[in-house]
């Protein structure tokens, strides 16, 4: 399922226009987006939650090369998984 | 401070197409229709966010911690996500300040895959 799957589901679903369903699943990801850009962490109950973890920085190889390289410090992304998502896709076979 | 769930519907609400009730019920039916699909087995792509998929586990031996007994564990799926990569560009823009777009210099993102800057 893409976003436009997505969008057109939501629509259906809830009896809403298209232009409506696009604006409640932009601002859904837009807000975490915001969230997740200002460092802060985000729980959605039953879905899972998203923070940035922080990583050090390392000396690395290039694994073709054999040229040692300077990983820099990042931040990523990171989502865990919620319980009842957790659960329901470990039963449904 | 932690985004919630409520904190969402505020900001759908806040675009001032739908009532409250109406802004609940579709975020909450949002997430139960990205839930749905993945327990399905099927993937959920958002392009500019990320994407979720379901991963088949196989069986493998662990042991139970507290009596060190070994154990056979079943095989399960388990979702994971991947964030896209201008997802990460932009959190990663916070190690420089607001907004910057990644320079090549930090190297993080895969050779030949070079995000142009101003593309967000």
């Amino acid at each position: 399922m893409n976003k436009s799957q997505l969008i057109e589901a939501l629509a259906k679903a809830e009896g809403l226009t298209i232009k409506k369903a696009e604006m409640v699943v932009n601002t859904m990801f837009g807000s975490v987006e915001d969230a997740l850009i200002l460092g802060d962490r985000v729980e959605i109950r039953g879905f899972g939650s998203f923070k940035v973890k922080d990583y050090d920085g390392y000396q690395g190889r290039n694994p073709k090369t054999g040229e040692i390289i300077e990983v820099g410090q990042k931040k990523l992304p990171f989502f865990k998984v919620g319980k009842e998502l957790k659960e329901r896709v470990d039963s449904v076979d | 401070m932690t985004l919630t769930k409520a904190d969402i519907v505020a900001q759908v609400y806040a675009q001032g197409q739908l009532t409250k009730a109406e802004a609940a019920d579709a975020v909450e039916r949002g997430l139960e229709l990205i839930k749905e699909a993945l327990s399905y087995g099927e993937e959920v792509l958002v392009s500019g966010f990320g994407k979720w998929s379901v991963r088949e586990k196989a069986e493998r031996r662990g042991r139970n911690p507290q009596t060190g007994d070994p154990l056979i564990l079943p095989p399960r799926k388990v979702v994971t996500f991947r964030p896209s990569r201008v997802l990460k560009a932009k959190v990663q823009a916070q190690l420089k300040g607001q907004g910057s777009a990644p320079d090549s210099a930090d190297g993080r993102q895969p050779a030949g895959k070079v995000i142009r800057p101003g593309y967000f």
